[in-house]
């Protein structure tokens, strides 16, 4: 009896005290995009005998000012920094999983993937100009979609995003017009439509309302089964959005000429490359060398980029290309010696 | 006699409608409440369990409970009033024994209101700049203190209030005595005005279970069960806040039955805090 | 006024054994520390809100513009939001809180007081992240499919009302979230009128039945004229709850920094506007900006409160004198 309850004490400890033994605990925080990816990646790590991440998602921008008042190891982004910014702040930045973001629509009788729409129309209906599903502008486009003289309810999201980021980067670089007016951000000043909270908040608006097209991660279009609209491409294409097009985006990107990984991914060139694919990158301080918990987190990453790749697609995330998570190798070599 | 009879009808039914109308504004209430709590139970009831209880917050597609997350809350409402608590009475002592005259005591108990109303994130937002960016990490003891902050107004009130209504009499019969003044408040006051400050106690344990606002910038969140206050910690209102607005069912599910466990804590609270509370009214 | 009976009966501090002397220390040095803790945080809040006070100036206040990317902040928008879903909530939550007071006070039989009483107050008790989840999956649905399509086909072809109630019926907007604040507030407002009216002494009841008023005329002329200041500090209070609500409202108020006339559309306060991008706030004076919203409303629900206060005090003033 007595060892009964000294083996339960000692398996209880044993479960609670990895936190103590190994000193550093590693605690992480940002994107809210990236947390289900972080949190199963954490899971399965421990599993195995690594270190237990602590992940949570606060937001791109909260995870930007948290990793600079250093209150937590690693910062996660969907928005990448520019080096001057990172130098300035003592930072390396480098990218951990690719998804994108999909244009939603509510549309009575069109299937998903059913109808097409360019950047620059895109950008119209953002911008308030394109105001019925019937405008020559989207018809001309569906030659064999007869589309509802419905108006359009534009909905975005009402918390700062990376999401948005990505979203309005894209129509930034496709209509001059946007650029102009309103400009990129990971929240920006709308000219019309109506917000919701976080992806779930959009989604639910895009399902009530009838004739209403919002932006929503890959994962909320799938786990919602929603009806998504294709969007051409830099090479006059539509691709379906999904792991194959996001990754043709992903490799058709340049990592290698830019410095700290600084790119984002949308409109890339390619012809089955997705136009809106989004990347997250993780922020990490430029220590004098990997020790402790920078290390713990470098070996998760490491490890994940290694074993991960399982898991992210069961969550419909891409993994990165081995070319790119080669280059992170040599970065980390590179910044922290 | 018609003209009188025609007006003391419309007196009547003035009195009808007003009186109607007020049953109709306590229905409009009752179903409010009755419309909140079925949401929740329908949507929480199947997903109880006694995995709830035993198992940490899982990571997407995998099986879970809400153990961390309710341990935590558990640990740091603890500490909570282990801060709060005493501060509070004293504090209140100190209100109820200085007189309404000082003004200084006049502008605790003005504060103390402010207190009891200003907007939580305020606190956690104070919290963060004094706690968090300091020691360099989100904690435990952050969130904490953030709920203490939270709960301590509600203390100081109640303390002051029930304390006040304790008979001069008795205090007076103590004094005479010879006793010290704080073994007056100590074994004369205290005992005699239990009862509402246990009251207000337990009202505001229920105030600061459900607060999410605070508890966003100071405890954080843990994926895993920690009991290390030194580190960020799992927390109910943030579980459920991040997983209600998540893609995946199976974190929606939890986040219901989370809010279903939560609300049913701090509703037995309050029904708690007005059954002790019964005896004095009475 | 047993506290003046204290201050008499002990002699004052030099005289006082040294155990008293340091438990008025203790006692006092608590209660300064609840001082403290607002003053700290209210510098705290100003503190971080000045760049944003020194950058804009007035503009600050009057500015209509909310933009990120080009770093320019007004709080007119989330001040208006503000303003229009709390009193949304007043006018729903006055007249329901009185309503309730009124069947506490004189249309319930006895038996039933107690438990309605204890109902309605339990609504107090709902965490407000409750009343969110409850706000964006449930109520803004039903306010879109059934209120305010109805609302919008009955009121908005009339003149001048119609224009706020004209708008796609979203479910989301300053209507829902109004109404969801007024159900949050409706517990303590009519804790405090029902409270009050029993305060009224048996003696002016039982004269004004005596000379045939009914139920109603000795509520609406006895009463609420006895009770007038403590119903206005009541209502303060609501409107301070109101006033600084989050998590509920930032759930169903759509967050759309944009002035629309129609309360169907969406729309922002401070509180929403705090939660919805403080984490997002990605430059210095973003986020000095969204913590000088912070400080505006620090400021009004302190005024609203000290009203709330200064009102409740008149009652008891005028109870003393009686």
């Amino acid at each position: 009896m007595k060892s009964a309850i000294a083996a339960l004490a000692l398996a209880l400890l044993s479960g609670f005290v990895p936190g103590f033994a190994n000193a550093a605990e590693i605690t992480g925080a940002g994107s809210t995009f990236v947390y289900p990816l972080l949190a199963k990646w954490s899971d399965d790590y421990s599993k195995q005998g690594g270190a237990k991440i602590n992940y949570q998602s606060i937001g791109s921008g909260g995870g930007i000012a948290q990793i600079k008042a250093a209150t937590v190891t690693f910062g996660a982004s969907d928005m990448p920094l520019p080096p001057a910014d990172l130098h300035e702040a003592g930072l390396i930045q480098f990218p951990a999983v690719i998804g994108g973001v999909v244009p939603a629509v509510n549309l009575p009788g069109v299937a998903p993937g059913a109808l097409r729409l360019t950047g620059p129309a895109l950008a119209d209906i953002y911008l308030g100009r394109v105001k019925t599903w019937n405008d020559p502008e989207i018809v001309s486009l569906n030659p064999g979609l007869t589309l509802p003289a419905l108006a359009i309810t534009v909905v975005h999201r009402s918390d700062g995003s990376g999401t948005t980021f990505n979203w309005v980067d894209y129509l930034a670089k496709v209509s001059p017009e946007w650029k102009a007016r309103v400009g990129e951000g990971t929240s920006v000043s709308w000219p019309t439509g109506v917000g919701g909270k976080g992806n779930e908040g959009v989604a639910a608006y895009v399902q009530r309302i009838k004739g209403a097209i919002g932006y929503l991660e890959y994962a909320y279009i799938l786990q919602n089964k929603m009806t998504y609209a294709l969007v051409q491409n830099a090479a006059g294409r539509y691709p379906e959005p999904g792991k194959a097009s996001f990754q043709e985006a992903a490799a058709s990107a340049e990592w290698s000429k830019t410095s700290d990984f600084d790119l984002v991914l949308t409109n890339a060139p390619g012809d089955g490359a997705y136009p809106i694919t989004a990347t997250s990158f993780i922020l990490i301080h430029r220590t004098a060398g990997a020790t402790g918990a920078v290390k713990g987190a470098l070996d998760f990453f490491r490890w994940a980029f290694a074993h991960g790749d399982a898991s992210a697609e069961a969550l419909d995330y891409v993994p990165l290309p081995a070319s790119l998570t080669a280059a992170i190798e040599a970065y980390w070599q590179a910044n922290l010696p | 006699m018609s003209a009188g009879g025609a007006r003391m009808l419309r007196r009547q039914v003035v009195n009808g409608l007003a009186l109607g109308l007020a049953t109709l504004a306590t229905l409009t209430g009752l179903i409010a409440l009755v419309w909140i709590l079925a949401t929740i139970l329908i949507n929480g009831a199947g997903a109880l369990g006694p995995h709830l209880f035993t198992r940490a917050t899982p990571p997407p597609g995998s099986e879970g409970g809400l153990l961390n997350a309710l341990l935590g809350s558990l640990m740091m409402t603890g500490l909570a009033v282990l801060l709060g608590t005493p501060i509070g009475i004293l504090a209140g002592t100190h209100l109820a024994e200085s007189g309404g005259r000082r003004w200084i005591a006049e502008a605790v108990r003005f504060v103390n209101d402010i207190l009891l109303s200003a907007p939580s994130i305020v606190t956690g937002l104070f919290v963060y700049e004094i706690i968090v960016q300091p020691s360099g990490h989100f904690s435990g003891i952050a969130g904490a203190v953030a709920m203490a902050m939270v709960l301590l107004p509600v203390v100081v009130r109640t303390t002051d209030e029930t304390l006040r209504l304790v008979p001069v009499s008795l205090r007076e019969a103590a004094l005479a005595l010879g006793a010290p003044l704080w073994r007056m408040v100590l074994f004369v006051l205290y005992p005699a005005a239990r009862a509402g400050m246990m009251t207000g106690l337990l009202l505001g344990i229920a105030r600061i279970s459900g607060e999410t606002a605070p508890l966003l910038f100071t405890a954080l969140n843990n994926q895993y069960l920690s009991f290390d206050l030194t580190r960020p910690m799992a927390n109910m209102p943030v579980v459920i806040f991040q997983f209600a607005l998540s893609p995946y069912p199976a974190w929606q599910q939890l986040a219901w039955a989370g809010a279903l466990l939560m609300t049913l804590f701090v509703l037995l609270l309050s029904l708690g805090a007005r059954f002790m509370l019964r005896p004095r009214r009475g | 006024m047993s506290g003046m009976a204290i201050a008499r009966a002990a002699p004052r501090a030099r005289r006082l054994p040294w155990g008293d002397r340091l438990f008025r220390l203790l006692l006092a040095s608590a209660a300064i520390l609840v001082l403290a803790l607002l003053g700290g945080t209210a510098l705290a809040i100003f503190w971080g809100a000045l760049p944003a006070f020194l950058h804009f100036g007035s503009r600050f206040l009057t500015g209509l513009a909310w933009d990120p990317v080009r770093q320019e902040f007004g709080a007119l928008v989330p001040i208006y939001g503000t303003l229009v879903t709390s009193a949304i909530a007043m006018v729903t939550a006055v007249p329901i809180s009185f309503g309730i007071a009124l069947f506490l006070t004189e249309v319930a039989p006895a038996w039933l007081r107690a438990p309605i009483g204890a109902a309605i107050e339990l609504l107090a008790g709902i965490p407000s992240i409750i009343y969110g989840m409850w706000g964006l999956f449930v109520f803004a649905p039903f306010m879109a499919d059934h209120v305010e399509p109805a609302l919008t086909a009955l009121l908005g072809p009339l003149p001048i009302l119609g224009v706020l109630f004209n708008g796609p019926p979203l479910g989301i907007g300053m209507l829902t979230a109004g109404l969801i604040l007024s159900i949050m507030v409706v517990p303590f407002i009519s804790a405090v009128m029902r409270d009050v009216f029993l305060l009224v002494p048996l003696a002016l009841r039982e004269a004004a039945v005596g000379l045939g008023a009914t139920r109603w005329e000795l509520v609406w002329r006895v009463v609420l004229p006895q009770t007038r200041s403590a119903v206005m500090g009541g209502i303060f209070l609501g409107l301070g709850r109101a006033l600084g609500e989050t998590m509920a409202v930032t759930f169903v108020l759509g967050n759309a920094h944009e002035f629309s006339a129609s309360l169907l559309m969406p729309s922002t306060s401070i509180a929403a506007a705090i939660a919805n991008e403080f984490t997002e706030a990605d430059s210095n004076l973003y986020r000095s900006s969204l913590i000088a919203l912070g400080f505006l409303l620090f400021v009004i629900t302190f005024v609203v409160l000290a009203l709330a206060k200064w009102l409740l005090a008149r009652l008891s003033a005028g109870e003393a004198r009686r």
